[in-house]
């Protein structure tokens, strides 16, 4: 990372949250520690993506939440965030998707920043595409375009949501294999409804469920990542993932 | 292709015309042949010429002076919730007073001229402009929103490199109605009060029973308003190649 220092770790405590007149979290705890990549899951509707969002500042939690990062330097500006769908603007080129960022802060995008936008398009495959349109992109491409936009904007925290879900599962192996390598060092916190998802490529799968949202203990997958989709120990923590899961589902 | 199917039509639309005057034998000063309109068409070219580029120019104007009002508002309420709060139930109300009902008293304040007619113009293609472009800018996908946010985007970046381009294909929708209807502004302030235009011929020429002549500019204004509808289509298509068209997905390809 251009940073140069640890990626922080975040620290969510006593977080609280009422929607629509329910109270979605009561003094949830959740920690990231610096470097790691977690995995949520959880039922449908349980409040995943909303804690993603709590972190990644486009909820406000009510008091008494606190939410720091580990070196205590505030987090703005130092998340990146990757949605449900690509969200690639269809009037911009694919390099000008990938150095939006830019755009939107209003600087421009200098020699060396279109250097790495062309380096990262080649990392995710799509050098020949740069001037093309997203309507012209397979799903799988236009991913891997969001993905090279993630990691233009090198940023120390990661922030996921179902990225990977709307593509076949033989590209979603591809792209959590390349995800694994390119944000390989940095925090990263992935919401996924995909249990082998998780496993591949996580140090901490949780579960959420219940209301108010409770977490479960971690799951560790153990050795690097990403690992094999057939790897015995995976397929065990998977085993045990899914009974978690289907818990959960009961619970809440 | 397309110019070989709208002769067809028109081809078919004449002959229905003949037809009518044939059955019906009605007399040319109620419902003149179509030969006679052409004759007209022909032979008064020069006086049509005259008057239509009037209604042209006050079109044109009231087309450009109307969209850019509408803009400017659509932005405004876009950017500002007390504009929303104030500005648009007046809006709204404004839409309740047919420019119908206003005509006389802009020809009353603004003359017999070209002024009366942009400013009736300008009022009808505000409001279609104004609502398709602030609905637009409404609309635009959450998801786009958040990402500009974690990315650090000052709310007028996001209005003008997100939300903006992300209303160009509901603006355009507005301004091709807006082209469809410039006209009846222009025509309606020439029926009020003008001493020149189509609006005007027409009226003079049905009280003097020259219905043919009525037609003819009937006929020209029928194809100034294709011909900028056509125009303001196009020019909008090549603006925004980016804008999915299912319907026409087979006949062009874009990127």
């Amino acid at each position: 990372m251009s940073q140069g220092t640890a990626p922080p770790s975040v620290h969510l405590r006593s977080a609280r949250l009422t929607y629509g007149g329910v109270r979605l979290f009561d003094g949830l705890d959740l920690d990231l520690p610096s470097g790691q990549w977690i995995s949520l899951l959880g039922p449908s509707g349980v409040g995943k993506t909303t804690v993603l969002r709590m972190v990644a500042g486009l909820v406000q939690p009510e008091p008494p939440t606190t939410m720091a990062a580990g070196d205590s330097t505030p987090l703005a500006g130092r998340i990146a965030w990757m949605g449900q769908q690509d969200l690639l603007l269809p009037w911009l080129s694919v390099r000008d998707n990938v150095t939006l960022g830019d755009r939107l802060r209003g600087t421009r995008t200098d020699a060396a920043g279109m250097a790495r936008a062309s380096r990262l398009l080649q990392r995710v495959g799509l050098a020949d595409e740069a001037t093309a349109r997203p309507a012209a992109l397979s799903g799988g491409m236009r991913q891997r375009v969001a993905l090279a936009r993630t990691l233009y904007e090198d940023r120390p925290l990661v922030l996921m949501d179902e990225p990977f879900s709307a593509v076949d599962a033989i590209t979603r192996l591809r792209l959590q294999d390349l995800a694994a390598e390119l944000l390989a060092g940095r925090t990263v916190l992935l919401v996924t409804h995909d249990p082998l998802e998780a496993l591949r490529l996580s140090d901490r799968v949780l579960v959420l469920s219940g209301r108010p949202v409770r977490l479960s203990p971690p799951l560790l997958p153990p050795g690097p990542a990403p690992r094999a989709v057939d790897d015995p120990g995976l397929l065990a923590l998977q085993g045990q993932l899914l009974a978690r899961l289907a818990a959960a589902e009961v619970g809440s | 292709m397309t110019a070989l199917r709208a002769l067809i039509t028109l081809a078919g639309l004449v002959l229905v015309w003949q037809g009518l005057v044939w059955l019906t034998g009605l007399p040319p000063f109620l419902l003149p042949p179509p030969e006679r309109v052409a004759l007209r068409l022909w032979s008064d070219a020069p006086l049509l010429w005259e008057h239509g580029r009037w209604t042209l120019l006050e079109i044109l104007l009231g087309l450009v002076l109307g969209t850019l009002m509408g803009s400017l508002a659509a932005l405004v309420l876009a950017a500002s919730a007390l504009a929303r709060r104030w500005l648009l139930p007046l809006l709204v109300v404004s839409q309740a007073i047919p420019v119908f009902a206003i005509a006389p008293i802009l020809v009353l304040w603004l003359g017999y001229g070209l002024a009366s007619k942009i400013a009736m113009s300008t009022l009808v293609i505000f409001f279609p402009v104004t609502a398709a472009f602030y609905d637009g800018l409404r609309r635009t996908e959450p998801g786009w929103l958040d990402l500009a946010r974690t990315m650090g985007a000052s709310p007028l970046r996001l209005l003008l490199r997100i939300r903006l381009p992300a209303a160009l294909p509901a603006f355009a929708s507005g301004v091709r109605v807006a082209a469809a209807v410039a006209p009846i502004g222009a025509v309606i302030g020439e029926w009020v009060g003008a001493s020149a235009g189509l609006g005007y011929l027409m009226l003079h020429a049905n009280a003097r029973m020259q219905t043919d002549l009525t037609f003819a500019a009937l006929a020209v204004l029928a194809l100034m308003a294709m011909g900028l509808w056509t125009l303001v289509d196009q020019i909008l298509r090549h603006a925004l190649p980016w804008q999915p068209d299912s319907l026409s997905a087979g006949e062009r390809r874009h990127r």
